[in-house]
């Protein structure tokens, strides 16, 4: 019992830290960058005092980043914790399997039909992901897909819409402002009319996947013993995955193709707090993605100020080794006979 | 009181077993024996039900089984498969999912919940696991730990699908020695069994399957007196009597 009461404390208290690391990042994303704003002015322009131009900076540009980075993140980590689950599959997330790219396709189909209405994005962008993780799905029922055929599916989806992006842009050059931007995933130019329209889809989803925590422990005891228990897994895994479609679609929508928050961060997340409670875990996982993207986002756009890369330029640059050492791992346990 | 009547089970387009009828009766052992293939785990999976039946009827307390919601039959039922995923969680959160068909939504565990846990870890000799990471244990530890989510499911019937496997002697043992404690506190317990010497020693009654059929469904002693397992198994039965009962030996035939 004594051991128990131990994991809990340290469990919350990982939590706690989590929610410090990701309040920091975001105070430390609206000082830093091409122009350093001291805590304190940054208080006063939140507050409605002081119209320098460091409050212009504060308000229309490094307020409406933040937000969208802790979004964006917030909302690829719970994304891809939940596909991860429901897939049984370590190397799932909504960058490898398609997802995001389904979410940008009709992003880019939305902004080139109807460039007057950016607050239709995010409904796009969730059912492109939707369409993603539906084929993705499929692929896994039909074929009793292995890990690797899954994410080797995910590969070709995401080829194939990442190629109808590319035609939309080269019928309508002008759709997607900052299409490298797009396509690695970036956060300059966000504005708030474009991520509140994205925080209503990933709010509720949020909310409605949280209240699903007790469904989605009983789905990680594989399939017989969850129907067993008297759970429908089947309608579950849909309705799971179409609420980590508009979680990812939302990111999309208004952060572009952001790979690797969506992988690493739920990894992480796992060796902190555990899997024993998916609840924790998925609040760890929106508290940690927050975190996470919004430092690498500092780190854009400082690394060379006045020059800013795309913040996913740098998720890449971590992320893809992590993506080589999970794989490098999952050998390594098939060796062991544990696949 | 599950009762099987005339049920078929099988996949669409390959039946495996044709009208199979049999209760599993409160305050019994029932053992399923036959060799590998004919149908043992499909009929307990039909019967708990996990796949629809092909034909005939399935009944739980009088009532089709078909009729019972999900939710309801778990309540009702539990059934422990031959094989399970091995997620990276507590033995005591393992044990826990075992009160989930009691929780509505949002699914959150009460009081009561955690103290059927704690005697159902105590119950199946698992309660010095109750902290440790599921991998982490052997394979006897972690069937202790299902058998334990079984019973935290508080139900009537219980079906388990070789719950020996994996298991040296004496766990094989106790956890037969654990059904028939169950089934003296008035449950039903079904039983998918290899070895046939244990279920000839332990069972109230046994079901023997091949050739696609119920082949014989009885006591002990009628299922050996019958010679119905030696014919299906092809091996020599004998037994011989001990201070606690009939002990059973099986052996192959003499070559020739």
């Amino acid at each position: 019992m004594k051991d128990l009461q131990t994991s809990f404390i340290r469990t919350e208290s990982a939590l706690l830290v989590l929610l410090l690391l990701t309040v920091l990042a975001a105070l430390g994303s609206l000082c830093l960058g091409a122009v350093s704003i001291s805590p304190g002015e940054v208080a006063g322009a939140l507050l409605g005092r002081g119209d320098g131009p460091s409050a212009q900076i504060v308000f229309y540009a490094r307020l409406p980043r933040t937000c969208g980075c802790l979004l964006a993140g917030a909302g690829l980590a719970v994304s891809g914790t939940v596909i991860q689950s429901v897939l049984e599959n370590p190397l799932a997330a909504p960058n490898v399997i398609g997802v995001n790219a389904g979410a940008g396709l009709l992003t880019a189909v939305c902004a080139a039909l109807w460039p007057a209405s950016p607050s239709a994005a995010p409904f796009a962008a969730f059912l492109g992901a939707l369409g993603g993780v539906l084929l993705v799905l499929f692929v896994s029922e039909r074929t009793g897909a292995s890990r690797m055929t899954l994410v080797l599916a995910g590969v070709s989806v995401s080829g194939m819409f990442g190629a109808g992006i590319d035609a939309i842009l080269t019928f309508y050059p002008d759709a997607l402002n900052g299409y490298t931007d797009f396509r690695v995933g970036g956060m300059a130019n966000l504005s708030m009319a474009r991520i509140i329209p994205a925080f209503w889809v990933a709010f509720p989803a949020f909310l409605l996947v949280l209240s699903l925590s007790g469904e989605l422990d009983i789905l990680l005891l594989g399939g017989e013993t969850a129907r067993s228990l008297g759970l429908r897994a089947r309608p579950l895994r849909l309705v799971l995955l179409t609420l980590a479609a508009a979680l990812a679609g939302a990111a999309v929508s208004f952060a572009g193709l952001l790979g690797f928050v969506g992988l690493i961060a739920p990894h992480i997340m796992r060796r902190l707090v555990g899997e024993d409670s998916s609840a924790r875990l998925l609040l760890a996982a929106a508290m940690g993605g927050a975190a996470l993207l919004t430092l690498c986002d500092i780190l854009a756009r400082t690394l060379f100020a006045p020059y800013e890369l795309p913040v996913g330029v740098v998720l890449s640059l971590l992320g893809g080794p992590f993506f080589l050492w999970l794989l490098l791992r999952q050998r390594r346990r098939r060796g062991m006979g544990r696949a | 009181m599950l009762e099987l009547k005339n049920v078929s089970a099988g996949y669409p387009g390959r039946t495996v077993l044709r009208n199979v009828s049999l209760d599993a009766c409160p305050g019994r052992v029932l053992a399923l024996l036959g060799p590998n293939g004919c149908g043992k785990s499909t009929l307990i999976r039909t019967a708990a039900g996990l796949q629809p039946a092909l034909s005939g009827e399935i009944l739980l307390d009088g009532k089709p089984l078909r009729d019972y919601s999900s939710r309801q039959a778990a309540q009702r039922i539990a059934y422990l498969p031959q094989s399970r995923a091995v997620p990276g969680i507590t033995a005591r959160r393992m044990v826990l999912h075992g009160r989930f068909p009691y929780l509505s939504y949002p699914r959150r565990y009460r009081q009561e919940d955690y103290a059927a846990v704690d005697q159902a870890l105590f119950q199946a000799d698992a309660a010095e696991l109750a902290d440790c990471l599921l991998p982490e244990l052997s394979g006897g530890q972690r069937q202790k730990v299902y058998l334990a989510m079984a019973l935290a499911q508080e139900t009537e019937t219980i079906l388990m699908d070789e719950p020996t496997t994996y298991l040296d002697v004496r766990h094989q043992m106790e956890t037969l020695r654990l059904s028939r404690r169950l089934a003296a506190e008035g449950r039903a317990v079904v039983l998918v069994l290899h070895d046939i010497c244990l279920a000839l020693e332990m069972a109230d009654e046994i079901a023997v399957l091949g050739e696609g059929r119920l082949l014989a469904l009885g006591g002990p002693e009628d299922i050996y007196r019958s010679k119905v397992l030696e014919r299906v198994m092809r091996v020599c039965l004998s037994r011989a009597a001990s201070p606690r009962g009939w002990r059973y030996f099986c052996e192959l035939p003499e070559e020739g």
